[in-house]
């Protein structure tokens, strides 16, 4: 009888939920204490020093899994009217879904001030444009080109500085080695494409007025997918996903012999391709008009606050700490190998370049330049049906190798997205 | 006399607690969810941009007018009909080969015929990903240098195969161990009997061994089918690694869709309801109509 009492108790426990815990941690003693979601490694030392300089309010960090699951399980705190943290990391993509699903709190009030601190395109981010805050700048990805130099010297190539010298070389590794590939098309990262299409000038949602647009089949965009579609069906660029094994075994023993990445890109390179340590080198991406530097984002992330803190002030306080003091900046770059998104980090946090690219001085200058570069780009509140879409779409015609089938794939994207908001029941323009 | 009474639903408590908190519950929760949607006004961007209103069926037509969601139920019917004869062929063949002992090394062969049942779906997928990828894979190496040539296994042609071969590998020794076990049971004065009437080894297979343990076949072809229509984790983690497989491929990834990805819990909630459903139709369906036949000769 007494093992059947103890399990109905810990089967109630269960089903009325163990959710208190996190609700009577609030002040204890005037000290506040403050949780923090986020995904990016050693945060928790991050939070240590902000801990260390302010003794009244305490920064706890709740490791997450990625951009995704944390979202999920943020939305689902929301929604269950309690459990989620007060403080939080959240991809630039995912910041108008969530301020959709009135997950994250406008701070104009309190960090309205830090504008001229980041770069516009970054700011834009946070703010979608309209007077509202929701969340301090992080990092930024600003795209990078990254080849093997070993192998561009022993073919005697240059790296290119616009998308014509790009295909031009790439059909040249090829010929050289039917093996060799300068790239892929990858129909499984819809942020990669993104960037792309952010340099080329696209922006692909929008706000006019009280509506949405959806801007995804434009000039801009259709000029990169037709580009990527000639490429890959002439066989000058592989068809394949980044991520794979495949692709990991490509890098490490030199078929693959470059990739269009973003500042990130040392630590994908130094995980999937061990043996070529000191091969590489970084270059700005490859342009559309040489005589108009442009770049776009490969990922990036903010901190934001949510709607259910009970100390929105703090963590507001914590999020433009972080993101902005000299030696959070310094420890964001250093211990947890992000790339802040304030404007002088550069010269403050990043002086030594990343341990694959020992060789390479200017790479955090080169980085510098990009992120400077980096054309305005909207996001909706719908990325996640724009990005499923790019995945089922462009992955038929990748698969299928031709080029009109890159730009019809094109035209499935902006259908899908465009009809979900207006299914929803947004404001479409 | 009271105590007496009331004994019976103690013991009957835990089951039923489990039981309510942990199926009864999410189902009507689900049920719940799926008879509504949300409705967002302007840009959806203000606190009170967004409100749930009544949908009724609503989400229900619009799952079944997808096209997409009837593509995926097409491709796991195609599916079904392959992973389901091949799994339980092969299990009903080990076990009888198994049965008929006339080899030594009957316990090592039932536990490696076994042992992929172990492996968890998402480790398999992975292995059997990486053994198909013609860069890495060991197999596509030797069929090329020995000059034959390997096909694309994740080309649209042949990735539903690459997906089942998974499900194959994994699922046959569960299936073959429980014919097995049922084929134990029988009485070898049975199989003697026959053999002394002249039957032949294959012939006391069909005629005496398989009918006996039809219930067994019924009751894996069932398990099978439910698997079959609740395809998940296979076609997920081979996903990333190819172009063919979308995030729509089986009704349980639009399900995980529309709920992780679009963050859309009603639209999941219905469709997850039309699977339900669908899987209890089917399984009862299949179970009355064989019911008689399979079962009737044990009352």
């Amino acid at each position: 009888m007494k093992r059947l009492v103890a399990l109905t108790a810990i089967l109630l426990l269960a089903a009325t939920g163990c959710s208190g815990t996190d609700d009577n941690e609030g002040e204890s003693g005037g000290k506040v204490e403050l949780t923090y979601w986020s995904w990016a490694p050693n945060m928790d030392k991050v939070a240590e020093v902000w801990n260390a300089a302010h003794p009244d309010i305490h920064v706890t960090v709740n490791k997450q899994d990625g951009g995704d699951p944390a979202v999920t399980k943020l939305l689902t705190a929301i929604k269950a009217g309690s459990g989620a943290p007060d403080v939080m990391q959240a991809e630039y993509q995912k910041i108008p879904t969530l301020v959709a699903a009135n997950a994250i709190a406008d701070i104009a009030k309190e960090a309205g001030s830090l504008k001229s601190k980041f770069p516009d395109s970054a700011w834009n981010s946070v703010t979608l444009g309209q007077s509202a805050v929701y969340g301090v700048p992080q990092d930024s990805g600003p795209m990078m080109f990254f080849y093997r130099a070993d192998i561009f010297q022993q073919l005697n190539l240059q790296a290119p500085t616009t998308w014509e010298q790009y295909a031009d070389v790439a059909r040249k590794v090829h010929a050289a080695n039917p093996k060799q590939y300068l790239g892929t098309f990858s129909a499984n990262d819809p942020g990669w494409f993104s960037g792309l299409s952010q340099q080329a000038g696209a922006s692909w949602w929008g706000v006019k007025g009280d509506a949405w647009s959806v801007n995804i089949d434009d000039a801009n965009t259709r000029k990169v997918a037709q580009y990527w579609g000639g490429l890959v069906q002439e066989g000058a660029v592989l068809n394949t996903p980044m991520y794979t094994p495949e692709w990991n075994a490509a890098l490490n023993d030199g078929t693959q012999v470059g990739w269009l990445g973003a500042v990130w890109g040392p630590g994908v390179l130094s995980g999937s391709a061990p043996a070529t340590k000191g091969k590489w080198k970084a270059a700005l991406l490859p342009q559309w008009d040489a005589a108009k530097p442009a770049n776009g984002n490969w990922g990036g992330s903010a901190t934001s606050v949510t709607t259910q803190t009970k100390h929105r002030k703090q963590a507001a306080q914590f999020a433009g700490w972080l993101n902005t003091d000299p030696a959070a900046l310094k420890a964001l770059a250093q211990t947890a190998n992000v790339y802040p998104a304030a404007t002088d980090a550069t010269a403050t946090a990043l002086t030594t370049p990343p341990a694959f690219f020992a060789e390479q001085t200017d790479f955090y200058a080169l980085a510098a330049q990009a992120a400077k570069a980096t054309n305005p780009f909207t996001y909706g509140p719908n990325v996640n049906v724009a990005y499923n879409a790019y995945n089922d779409a462009f992955g038929k015609a990748a698969e299928s190798r031709q080029a009109a089938a890159f730009t019809a794939a094109l035209g499935t994207m902006q259908t899908t997205t465009l009809d979900d908001l207006k299914k929803a029941g947004f404001k479409t323009a | 006399m009271l105590a007496r009474a009331r004994a019976p639903y103690a013991f009957l408590a835990p089951a039923l607690v489990l039981f309510a908190a942990f199926l009864a519950a999410p189902i009507l929760y689900t049920a719940y969810l799926s008879l509504w949607k949300v409705k967002v006004s302007g840009l959806g961007l203000g606190p009170d941009a967004r409100t749930e209103v009544w949908a009724g069926l609503g989400q229900y037509a619009d799952a079944l007018s997808e096209p997409d969601f009837l593509a995926s139920v097409g491709r796991v019917a195609l599916y079904g009909l392959i992973v389901v004869p091949v799994m339980l062929g092969g299990a009903l063949l080990f076990a009888l080969l198994l049965d008929a002992g006339r080899t030594r090394i009957g316990p090592f062969a039932r536990i490696s015929i076994f042992l992929p049942y172990a492996v968890p779906a998402v480790v398999a997928s992975l292995l059997w990903g990486f053994l198909y990828l013609p860069r890495v894979s060991p197999f596509v190496w030797v069929l090329e240098h020995s000059g034959i040539g390997a096909p694309n296994l994740f080309s649209s042609q042949l990735v539903l195969y690459a997906v089942a071969n998974v499900a194959i590998w994994g699922g046959t020794g569960f299936n073959m161990i429980v014919i097995y076990t049922a084929l134990r049971a029988i009485p070898s004065e049975l199989s003697e009997s026959a053999r002394i009437d002249g039957a032949s080894e294959l012939q006391i297979a069909l005629r005496v061994k398989v009918p006996i343990v039809r219930p067994s076949l019924i009751m894996t072809f069932v398990f099978s089918l439910i698997a079959t229509l609740q395809v998940f984790a296979e076609p997920m983690n081979l996903k990333p690694l190819s172009n063919t497989i979308s995030t729509t491929w089986s009704p349980l990834m639009t399900v995980y869709r529309d709920a992780f990805t679009r963050n859309d819990i009603h639209s999941a909630a219905a469709t997850s309801i039309i699977i339900a459903v669908a899987t209890f139709a089917l399984s009862f369906g299949f179970l009355k109509l064989v019911g008689n036949r399979a079962f009737g000769q044990e009352s």
